[in-house]
Parts: structure tokens; C-alpha cells; sequence
């Protein structure tokens, strides 16, 4: 089946909702032009994180952003998560709806963190089948995200570029850049985050997300970054994310903030940031 | 290397790095995979916390912290909804001897869990209790009274609503001595609690089975103390009421 991409999300800055954030957003939204939440915290069967979802759905685009499908393991994907999602997508019809290149549940549970995977023939045939599984489920298309990673595998084969473009082959999903995890995986992997960027399909991307890192060493003292969404996103990220702009054109942007979550200006200022380098980019 | 190995070594930091996990120099990746052990215990953990805070106020964080380390890794959640994650802390607590000189604390834990739940379920709206006054006697002992879909009973031997309520951001209250059975609901937006009187806990259980009303105060009235005019004013002023079968009469 093909999925054509159909975003009522503008190329415009975005933030991940945080309910703590509410009244702010509400009063002035500044920058921020669209929210962004995760499925999985609305999959209760109802209760004020659900009302307000349905109210703010009124005054914002939302975009969905699934983080607990697994869609790197090596399990089968869980029906009932996919008809909890095909529930949240059917009633909220978001702009937008992105899920991680990771995984997070094994046998011996789900461990609420995005896992890495090794890149070779088996493991893209695993992808490609949850991702047309899941596109299937939802009956629209889904952006894949390149994910962050701190360790390499002896298995993998193809570099993760060929990869995401062979998942985008076999199964017109789209993409979903985050470009601090270019950063990071480039730091952590020691490739150039510059050459990824310039070779990225980027014709495919429908959503880019930036974020702040944390900074960390290996054994060997070789720098280590942590992809922790806990602090403002760093002038390095900033410069890839023009470089991206450059090649794309405006592209609707998200500023994830997950952890030790800052006041409402802070991440405004972000946005804010974001915005002036959309608005360099037209 | 298998998902199998990688996914184990997350929560037990006695098993090695999975073979074929390395740095881009291809030696053992070390510390990069103690990343991902960390990320995975210290998010549980967090969430943990965010579950059970006035658990963790008790014990202080420190204690918790602890705790949480030997109990994510004994009961990781099994599912991706983390609102559902770690309903098995009551009863961990019940068997964790280093809190065994705290005897309300499971009671605590099971409240905290019950007022998570009653936040995440179903919706309804609540029904005045007009019908329940202008019904004859009979009509009335022979309705089945429908009640909230968030309605959670809990009955405890220790006072553990007014424990609650002393830590967490309410007005202090004299602790009472005995136990406490507590009804905790959520007809609209907001969370309620009150502590029930005589009988009250299995008068309401007995409704939430399908009883009709007389078989219910029946089963309360088992209770000394128990009156019945005062539990159905209950039901009324918590508005947990949402349906009767004296519709139409």
C-alpha cells in the first residue's frame, strides 16, 4: 500500500507538550506553533490527561509521536499496543505520527528506554515488517526516527543511512530527522554529523526534531554523549539543523525538553531559536 | 549477537557486555553499554517515584532510591502504558524487610495506586440523587445502584488516609488511632477521598457487585454502627452515583 504525506503540521517551530505547561500555552504560545505528544500517555481509558488532550487538539496541530511500539525487536509487535494506537490516531487524527528506529520490550519486559539495534539483511526486513504492520494498523503513513546510540555492533553490516533509505524503499514511510541525535550518534560513532546530514535522503524527511544532550566519556576517555533531553540545544546542533534547513527548506521542527523540565520562556526561547532559522531558510 | 542477550544484561549488572556489543574501534563497549543500564534503571526508577510519592516522603528519597533498585529490576513494567507501571509495590513491600518496622506502608503504596487508577478510569458523569428520594420504600430496596467507574475501596488497619494526608500538600491532621476504610473516586475532573463510616467498605463493594440495595445494607449492616441513611447521603455527597434501575418509576 502507498501512504502519501499529508501533514497539517506547519513548517514551523513545535514543542513536546508537558502539562505543566498548560496554562502557559494557553495564555501566549508565542513561537510555538504546534505541540507534539507521546501516544502512550494517552492511552488511559479516560481522566484529565485526556480532556485536555481533546481541548488542546482545538487550539494546536498535534503531532503523535509513539514511543513504545519496539519496532527494532526482535519479538513480534504487540497487537494490542497497535490497536491502541490505531484508537489514539483514529479520535485525535493527528498532523503527524512518528515512531523510533529502537527498540524497548523484550522477554523480560518493557524497559521505557530506546534501544539500539545492529543494521544488516535480517534486521531491515524485521523493520520494513513492523513498519508496514504498523502503517497498516494505523491506515496512514508513519515518519521513521534515526535514533541515538552509544554502542557499535560486530553484526552490523550497512550504515544507517542505507538503512533507513531501504526501510523508506520497501515501505513509503517517511522520515523523521532528529538532528541532535546526528550529533550524538556521530560524536558516540566518531562519522562526521556534517556528511551525514549531506547525505541523508532528504526528500523522505516530514518532521525534524532538535534537543539538548548531556556529556559523558568512554573507558577510553574518547567524549560520550547522552541523548538526555535535559538541557537547551548546543550551538553544534544549531548549525547542523541550518545545514539541514539548507538542503530542505523549511520543515515543521519539535524542541523536545523531556527532563528536568525548564519554565515555559526557556523552552519558548527555543522555539523561538528554531524560528528565526526556519525563517533564514525561505 | 541476539536482542536476548542485550535485553537480560540490562537489569542484571552481574552479566557481562553482550558479545558483538562494542565501540566504533570494535573493542568491548564498557561503560558506552553501562549507558543503556543506567538509562533503563534510573528511568524505572523515576517513574517510580512519580507513582508513589508520598511512599517515597515517608522513607525518604535516599531509602527509595534504593528500594527502587532492587524492586524495578525485580518487576520491570510489562507493559509500554507506564501510567499502569508497578502495581505490584504494595505487595512488594509487604515481604521487603527493611520497611517491615512500617507496617501502614503497603497500605500507603495501595492508596497512592488506587488514586492512580481512579485518575486514568473511565469517565462518567454522576446522576443527582433526586430519583432516590421520591421512590416508595420497596422501590428503593429492590434498585441496583450503578457507581463511578473510578470508585476504588480501600481498607486498611492503620489510618492511612490521615498518613496521606500529612504528607502530602494538604492541611495537617491528627492522627486517629485504628484503621481506616477510604473510598477514593473521581466523578469529575478532580480526586476525591473521605474515609467511610461503620459497615460502609462492604456496603459499597456489595453495590459495585450488582447487589440490589437491600442485599447490600444487609451485608453493611454486619457492622455495628452501620446506618443506612447515612451511607446512601454517602454515595449522594461524593457523587459516585451514576445510574439506578429506578429510572422511569
Amino acid at each position: 500500500m502507498t501512504y502519501t504525506t499529508q501533514s497539517q503540521i506547519p513548517a514551523l517551530a513545535g514543542v513536546g507538550y508537558k502539562p505543566q505547561h498548560l496554562k502557559d500555552i494557553q495564555a501566549d504560545s508565542g513561537s510555538v506553533k504546534w505541540l507534539e505528544i507521546h501516544a502512550e500517555n494517552y492511552m488511559m481509558d479516560g481522566g484529565p490527561p485526556i480532556a485536555q488532550l481533546r481541548h488542546l487538539r482545538d487550539q494546536f496541530p498535534i503531532s503523535c509521536h509513539g514511543v513504545g511500539l519496539s519496532i527494532g525487536g526482535e519479538l513480534p509487535l504487540d497487537v494490542n499496543h497497535l490497536a491502541r494506537l490505531k484508537k489514539l490516531v483514529d479520535w485525535l487524527q493527528p498532523g503527524l505520527f512518528s515512531e523510533h528506529l529502537a527498540w524497548s520490550t523484550h522477554d523480560n519486559g518493557f524497559l521505557n528506554d530506546l534501544l539500539p539495534l545492529p543494521y544488516n539483511a535480517a534486521s531491515v526486513t524485521r523493520v520494513a515488517n513492523h513498519v508496514d504492520q504498523l502503517q497498516n494498523a494505523i491506515g496512514r503513513q508513519m515518519l521513521l526516527e534515526n535514533p541515538s546510540a552509544y554502542v557499535a555492533f560486530t553484526a552490523t553490516t550497512m550504515d544507517e543511512i542505507d538503512f533507513l533509505t531501504e526501510i523508506v524503499k520497501r515501505t513509503g514511510c517517511g522520515l523523521l530527522l532528529d538532528v541532535n541525535n546526528v550529533f550524538v550518534s556521530g560524536t558516540n560513532q566518531e562519522y562526521s554529523p556534517e556528511e551525514y546530514i549531506e547525505r541523508f535522503p532528504v526528500e523522505h524527511i516530514g518532521e525534524l526534531h532538535l534537543g539538548g544532550h548531556a556529556v559523558d566519556s568512554d573507558d577510553h576517555g574518547a567524549p560520550l554523549l547522552i541523548d538526555s533531553h535535559d538541557h537547551p540545544v548546543v550551538d553544534p546542533v544549531w548549525e547542523l539543523y541550518d545545514r539541514v534547513l539548507a538542503r530542505t527548506g523549511p520543515l515543521p521542527t519539535l524542541v523536545e525538553w523531556d527532563n528536568d523540565i525548564p519554565d515555559w520562556a526557556v523552552l519558548e526561547s527555543e522555539a523561538r531559536h528554531a524560528t528565526a532559522a526556519l525563517g533564514r531558510a525561505t | 549477537m541476539k536482542l536476548s542477550d542485550f535485553a537480560p544484561a540490562l537489569l542484571d549488572s552481574a552479566k557481562p557486555t553482550p558479545d558483538g556489543v562494542v565501540d566504533p574501534q570494535g573493542r568491548p563497549a564498557g561503560k558506552r553499554f553501562d549507558v543503556y543500564r543506567n538509562n533503563v534503571v534510573h528511568s524505572l526508577s523515576e517513574a517510580l517515584t512519580a507513582a508513589y510519592p508520598v511512599v517515597e516522603k515517608l522513607v525518604g528519597p535516599k531509602f527509595f532510591k534504593a528500594m527502587a533498585n532492587v524492586f524495578v529490576r525485580q518487576f520491570p513494567p510489562r507493559s509500554p502504558l507506564m501510567f499502569l507501571f508497578a502495581p505490584e509495590l504494595p505487595s512488594f513491600l509487604e515481604s521487603f524487610p527493611p520497611v517491615a518496622n512500617l507496617p501502614y506502608l503497603p497500605d500507603v503504596a495501595r492508596l497512592e495506586l488506587y488514586r492512580r487508577q481512579a485518575y486514568n478510569a473511565a469517565d462518567a458523569l454522576p446522576i443527582d440523587g433526586a430519583v432516590l428520594a421520591v421512590a416508595s420504600p420497596e422501590q428503593l430496596m429492590g434498585a441496583r445502584l450503578t457507581l463511578h467507574p473510578t470508585m476504588r475501596i480501600l481498607q486498611s488497619n492503620y489510618p492511612v488516609f490521615s498518613i496521606w494526608q500529612n504528607n502530602s500538600e494538604t492541611a495537617q491532621v491528627i492522627l486517629p488511632s485504628g484503621g481506616q476504610d477510604i473510598l477514593i473516586a473521581r466523578p469529575e475532573a478532580e480526586l476525591q477521598m473521605r474515609t467511610l463510616p461503620a459497615g460502609g467498605a462492604d456496603f459499597l463493594k456489595a453495590l459495585q457487585d450488582n447487589q440490589p440495595l437491600a442485599q447490600a445494607a444487609e451485608i453493611g449492616a454486619k457492622t455495628d454502627g452501620f446506618d443506612l441513611t447515612e451511607n446512601i447521603g454517602g454515595i449522594l455527597a461524593s457523587q459516585i452515583l451514576i445510574k439506578t434501575t429506578l429510572e422511569g418509576i
